[in-house]
């Protein structure tokens, strides 16, 4: 099948994930190789994916695994029984 | 930590089998054990309460909160959902209730039946962005526009979208810690990334349209 931009847009998400039917995902590929528009509308996704899967991103506050640690350690200090829960 | 995939894979495999005999010894009394075993989680635990919290300080103590109370009800814990999925699903709930409690309710209780008009969600045209991720990455200026990016998203949108893309759970983990239909996720994560390629484009290294050789998209 012929698709037009519209569509190919509609399963730019799910042709990143891998998700898409072999037949609708050979339609898109066909797409990509003659429309530019489509391909870097693609490729920018796949990169603010890809940047956003990286661990400098998204990062957590200085400090929270220590105490988040300490007010484990609290936790369970105080509460002698809960491992027989 | 290790370059070798196959030994990383044999690693993963490994710490789900470790897992579930972790928690049996803690549950007989090793609780110290409890440190390792949700060292691995201490990221995603928090950037989901910070995605529905959108500040530091509440996502710390909400995330700190969300470890204690998976501490004192592990003996709950049923092997039929992943371990990272039932703590994800804690941390939703303590972002839940302190969102209550400050009675900002920003997700809605009630899923739409009906989502399927993308005609709005429409993403922005640049004609080339082939920069390679890892040279990009080392611009602070596209790493904060994408963080003000994901903040800037509807609160429904941005909670499909930090679980998928920056936690890196599936479609299927997504909808069991949500309790949502996996067919509402993808529309939701379709949405996101769409708006977040729409507001990131200013900031991705363009070059000159080349319309005349293609035409306008229709």
């Amino acid at each position: 099948m012929k698709l037009d931009c519209k569509h190919v847009w509609g399963y730019i998400s799910d042709y990143i994930d891998n998700s898409v039917d072999p037949a609708v995902r050979e339609d898109i590929e066909r797409h990509l190789e003659h429309c530019e528009i489509c391909s870097a509308i693609l490729d920018s996704t796949r990169n603010i994916l890809i940047l956003t899967a990286d661990e400098r991103t998204f990062e957590v506050p200085v400090g929270f695994s220590e105490k988040l640690h300490r007010r484990l350690e609290e936790e369970i200090k105080k509460d002698p029984e809960s491992g027989e829960k | 930590m290790c370059g070798d995939s196959a030994a990383h894979f044999f690693m993963m495999t490994t710490a789900t089998h470790n897992e579930a005999q972790t928690i049996a010894r803690i549950l007989a009394g090793e609780k110290e054990l409890f440190h390792d075993l949700i060292r691995p989680y201490e990221r995603m635990v928090y950037l989901t309460v910070f995605a529905m919290l959108k500040n530091e300080t509440e996502a710390e103590d909400a995330a700190q909160d969300a470890f204690v109370n998976a501490y004192r009800y592990l003996a709950s814990f049923r092997a039929e959902s992943k371990f990272s999925t039932w703590l994800t699903m804690i941390a939703i709930n303590q972002a839940r209730q302190k969102l209550r409690r400050d009675k900002k309710v920003g997700f809605e209780s009630i899923e739409e039946t009906i989502e399927d008009n993308d005609g709005e969600f429409t993403p922005a045209f640049l004609t080339d962005w082939r920069e390679v991720p890892l040279e990009a990455l080392e611009r602070k200026e596209l790493r904060e526009a994408l963080q003000k990016a994901v903040t800037e998203l509807p609160d429904k949108y941005r909670q499909v979208f930090s679980l998928r893309d920056i936690q890196g759970l599936s479609i299927q983990e997504t909808s069991e810690a949500l309790n949502m239909n996996p067919g509402l996720v993808k529309i939701r994560l379709r949405r996101a990334r769409i708006m977040l390629q729409k507001s990131l484009v200013p900031f991705l290294k363009n070059t000159p349209p080349a319309y005349r050789r293609f035409g306008r998209a229709q």
